[in-house]
C-alpha cells in the first residue's frame, strides 16, 4: 500500500539522524494517546514530535495535508475497511502549508464520518484573528501560536486524557462546554490496528523521562475552554 | 577530578548566558533543551543541525531567485524567507529571526537591494550561530566526558 511507504519512508529519512528513527516501537497500547502530526517543516515536525513524546503520546507525523489525508485513509472516496480500525485521538496541523493548508485539511476531516469527532488543533506562527475564528468556526479545537513550547503541548494532553480513558465514563465530571468531548468517551476503543501501523515508528512510555500528568492533575474549569484559552495567550512574536 | 567538571560546568553555563545576553538565543531555545534528557543527549544538537542545512538551502535557492535583476521570483523569496522565519523561530535562533523580519519587508515592496542585503546578513547570522552552538556542545560533550553533568541553566 502507498501508505505505509509515504509515512514510514517519510519518517525513517527523516528520523536515522536523531536515532529516534531506530528505536522499536512497543505493542500498541489502545490506552495511549495517538496523535497524527501535519507539518511541511522539518525541523518544525521533529519538534512537535518530540513535544508529543514527552507528553506520552505515539505520533505519527507527516509532512502535508495530502499525506495526512492519506494515512486516515480519506484519500479517496471508497472507505476502506482497515481504516475503520484506526486509532487517532488527536490531530494537530500547521496552518500555512504548500498545496493544502491546515484550514483545508480541518475541513476535510470534519466532512468525514470516520474522523470527524476527533479533535484538530492548528498552529501558526501568525496571530490573525480571522484566521484563528475562522478555524474555531470551521471545528477546530484549540489554535496554538508557534513556536510550540512544552506548556502548550502539556494542556491539549490535559483535554485529551479524559476523552480517551474508558474508565473515564463518569459524565457529571465534565464540564459544560466540554460535554461535546463526552461523545469520545463514548466511542469504544478499536482492537489494535493492523501491522502497518505499529510500524509506523513511536517510542514507548519508558525511555522518556516522562513528564507526564496523571489524570488526576486535570481539573477543566469552564475558564479554560479552547476560545478563552485563545484570547488569553499573548501576541505571537511575528 | 571535581574541579575540571565544576570549571567545564561553570563555563559551559558562562557561555550559554552569553549567548542570550547577546541576543544569540531566545527562549525557544530554552524550551528545546527542555525536551533534550539522558536518553536522548543529541536532541538539541540534532535539531539545530537540521535547522542549519535548512539554512544552506533555503539562502542557496533564495539567491538564485534573487540573481537576475531583471527577473526575480520574489514569491519564491518570499516562500523561502517565510519557512526561514518558522524554523529559526522554532530553535530560538533569535538574531536569524530577526533579519528574516527585514527580509519579508523587503519582499513585500520588492526591493531586490534589500532583500541582497537581508540574504547576506541571513547567512552571516546563521553561520556564527552554527559556530557559536559548535563551541556550546563541544562544552557539553567535555563535561559528559569528564564524568558530570550537564548544567540547568536559569535565564532570566
Amino acid at each position: 500500500m502507498p501508505l505505509d511507504g509515504g509515512v514510514s519512508c517519510l519518517r525513517r529519512s527523516e528520523m536515522i539522524g536523531i536515532g529516534i528513527g531506530e528505536l522499536e516501537s512497543p505493542p500498541l497500547d489502545s490506552d495511549q494517546v495517538h496523535v497524527l502530526a501535519v507539518d511541511d517543516s522539518l525541523v518544525d515536525r521533529i519538534v512537535i514530535e518530540r513535544l508529543l513524546r514527552i507528553t506520552s503520546c505515539k505520533v505519527t507525523a507527516v509532512d502535508s495535508g495530502w499525506r495526512a489525508l492519506e494515512f486516515l485513509g480519506l484519500d479517496d472516496d471508497k472507505s476502506s475497511v482497515e481504516f475503520d480500525r484506526l486509532k487517532v485521538d488527536l490531530i494537530i496541523t500547521d496552518y500555512c502549508m504548500p498545496g493544502m493548508t491546515g484550514y483545508e485539511l480541518l475541513k476535510k476531516i470534519k466532512e468525514s464520518t470516520s474522523f470527524r469527532e476527533v479533535p484538530v488543533v492548528i498552529m501558526s506562527s501568525e496571530n490573525v484573528l480571522t484566521r484563528i475564528d475562522r478555524c474555531l468556526e470551521e471545528g477546530a479545537e484549540d489554535f496554538l501560536l508557534k513556536p510550540v513550547k512544552l506548556a502548550d503541548v502539556k494542556r491539549l494532553r490535559t483535554y485529551l486524557t479524559r476523552d480517551v480513558k474508558v474508565s473515564d465514563r463518569n459524565k457529571p465530571k465534565v464540564p459544560e462546554d466540554l460535554s461535546r468531548f463526552s461523545s469520545l468517551a463514548m466511542v469504544t476503543p478499536p482492537p489494535p490496528p493492523p501491522p502497518s501501523i505499529t510500524s509506523v515508528k513511536s517510542s514507548s512510555l519508558e525511555e522518556i523521562v516522562s513528564s507526564s500528568p496523571p489524570p488526576s492533575e486535570s481539573s477543566i474549569s469552564p475558564v479554560d475552554s479552547p476560545i478563552r484559552r485563545m484570547e488569553m495567550r499573548s501576541p505571537g512574536l511575528d | 577530578m571535581n574541579t575540571v567538571v565544576a570549571q567545564l560546568q561553570r563555563q559551559f553555563q558562562d557561555y550559554l548566558v552569553s549567548l542570550y545576553q547577546q541576543g544569540f538565543l531566545d527562549n525557544q531555545f530554552t524550551e528545546l533543551r527542555k525536551l533534550q534528557d539522558e536518553g536522548t543527549p543529541d536532541f538539541v544538537a540534532e535539531v539545530v543541525s537540521l535547522f542549519f542545512d535548512d539554512c544552506s538551502k533555503l539562502i542557496n535557492s533564495m539567491s538564485r531567485s534573487l540573481e537576475r535583476p531583471e527577473n526575480v521570483d520574489f514569491k519564491q523569496v518570499d516562500s523561502g524567507v517565510h519557512q526561514l522565519k518558522g524554523s529559526s523561530s522554532s530553535v530560538g535562533a533569535r538574531r536569524v529571526k530577526n533579519v528574516c523580519i527585514s527580509f519579508k519587508e523587503c519582499c513585500d515592496v520588492q526591493n531586490r537591494e534589500g532583500c541582497l542585503r537581508c540574504l547576506q546578513q541571513v547567512d552571516y547570522e546563521y553561520k556564527m550561530l552554527k559556530t557559536k552552538l559548535q563551541d556550546l556542545f563541544n562544552l557539553e560533550q567535555q563535561i559528559v566526558q569528564a564524568g558530570g553533568a550537564i548544567p540547568q541553566v536559569n535565564i532570566n
